[in-house]
């Protein structure tokens, strides 16, 4: 492997954008194609399959082999609430492979010693969102059960694409959220992605259970089918 | 600490800007019940030092050693495993599937 196209392919990695590497398995003849420009590329029909299903994939093309290596985002997990939920969520999540972040403007949360190894923003979501801003390889749960925090953090992620949205609460207290969202201007289209009551019904009673409830969801929504917001461009 | 395969490319990266031999072995085709998926990469040093995995351990020490000799040689080269391969009483996947692995050395 060139470490041109090595670098150029990490360098997408740390910003967050898509892209792959093409080998020509015959003699190793090697490029970088960013995810934007896949489309002016000899091979952009494979390209564009595999960015989608976010696989690196062998593929033959007139007989010749290559070999593409994907770079998809990592998959990150914004948990809106320093909560006791979040507490067993944040670090199952991370084994599970997610990069988790925690929001909550409250500061007797917000603190270091309830959440030793996981960045907390203690700052309200709007501004912290600007800051790191969600995209559709994210996924955002709402635990706060306080509409001035969680509903500004829900339109940010509906708008944003998120790949999951999950929201804690009552079938109840959904149906006012989804009030209070529809009259922010969200069609039902929108208001149909969002997980509440949140989690997979595993019958889950404990925070800590709860919280595996909420990752199996969220790993579903991750590999039973391409990024939705992918398989609509396609 | 599990290790990403994204996490092993920028291993690549940063043992080659400091001036390690580097050589890069990836997971290009499955067949039947493998350890590893497609994708997955194992970066390894002029030292025969490793990281990451393209089939749980069941071949890692193989790959290791072809490794030496792509970093010596430069051509890439196409590594083949499985139960029905002649070299299965000698190194193979225990779970009866086959897997083919590029190795390249990275320049």
């Amino acid at each position: 492997m060139r470490l041109d196209v090595l670098k150029a392919m990490n360098s997408a990695r740390a910003e967050r954008r898509a892209g792959a590497i093409v080998t020509r398995l015959a003699d190793g003849e090697q490029r970088f194609v960013a995810a934007e420009r896949i489309d002016a590329d000899p091979l952009g029909l494979q390209l564009e399959g595999a960015l989608r299903m976010g696989k690196s994939a062998a593929v033959s093309v007139e007989g010749e082999d290559y070999f593409l290596t994907v770079q998809a985002p990592a998959p990150r997990l914004t948990l809106i609430g320093a909560v006791h939920i979040s507490q067993a969520l944040a670090p199952i999540a991370r084994i599970a492979g997610l990069d988790v972040s925690i929001i909550d403007p409250r500061t007797a949360f917000a603190t270091p010693d309830r959440f030793p190894d996981t960045p907390i923003s203690a700052k309200w979501p709007d501004e912290a969102l600007a800051e790191a801003p969600l995209d559709r390889y994210t996924a955002i749960c709402l635990l706060t059960h306080d509409p001035k925090i969680d509903d500004p953090a829900l339109a940010i992620a509906l708008r944003a694409d998120c790949f999951y949205i999950g929201a804690l609460g009552s079938r109840k207290t959904h149906a006012k959220r989804v009030e209070r969202m529809r009259a922010r201007g969200f069609d039902e289209a929108a208001l149909a992605r969002i997980h509440a009551p949140i989690g997979l019904d595993i019958g889950a009673v404990s925070p800590a259970e709860i919280a595996v409830s909420i990752i199996g969801e969220i790993v579903a929504s991750l590999r039973k089918k391409p990024l939705r917001a992918e398989s609509a461009a396609a | 600490m599990l290790t990403r395969d994204e996490d092993v490319l920028a291993a690549a990266e940063s043992w080659r800007e400091a001036g390690r031999d580097v050589a890069i072995a990836t997971v290009v085709e499955t067949w039947g019940s493998a350890p590893r998926p497609v994708g997955s990469h194992l970066v390894i040093d002029g030292e025969g030092n490793f990281l990451g995995s393209v089939s749980g351990g069941c071949v890692e020490g193989a790959v290791v050693e072809e490794a030496a000799e792509v970093i010596a040689e430069g051509a890439p080269r196409m590594l083949e495993f499985g139960v029905a391969d002649e070299t299965a009483w000698r190194v193979g996947l225990s779970c009866g599937g086959r897997i083919k692995v590029y190795v390249e050395k990275l320049a």
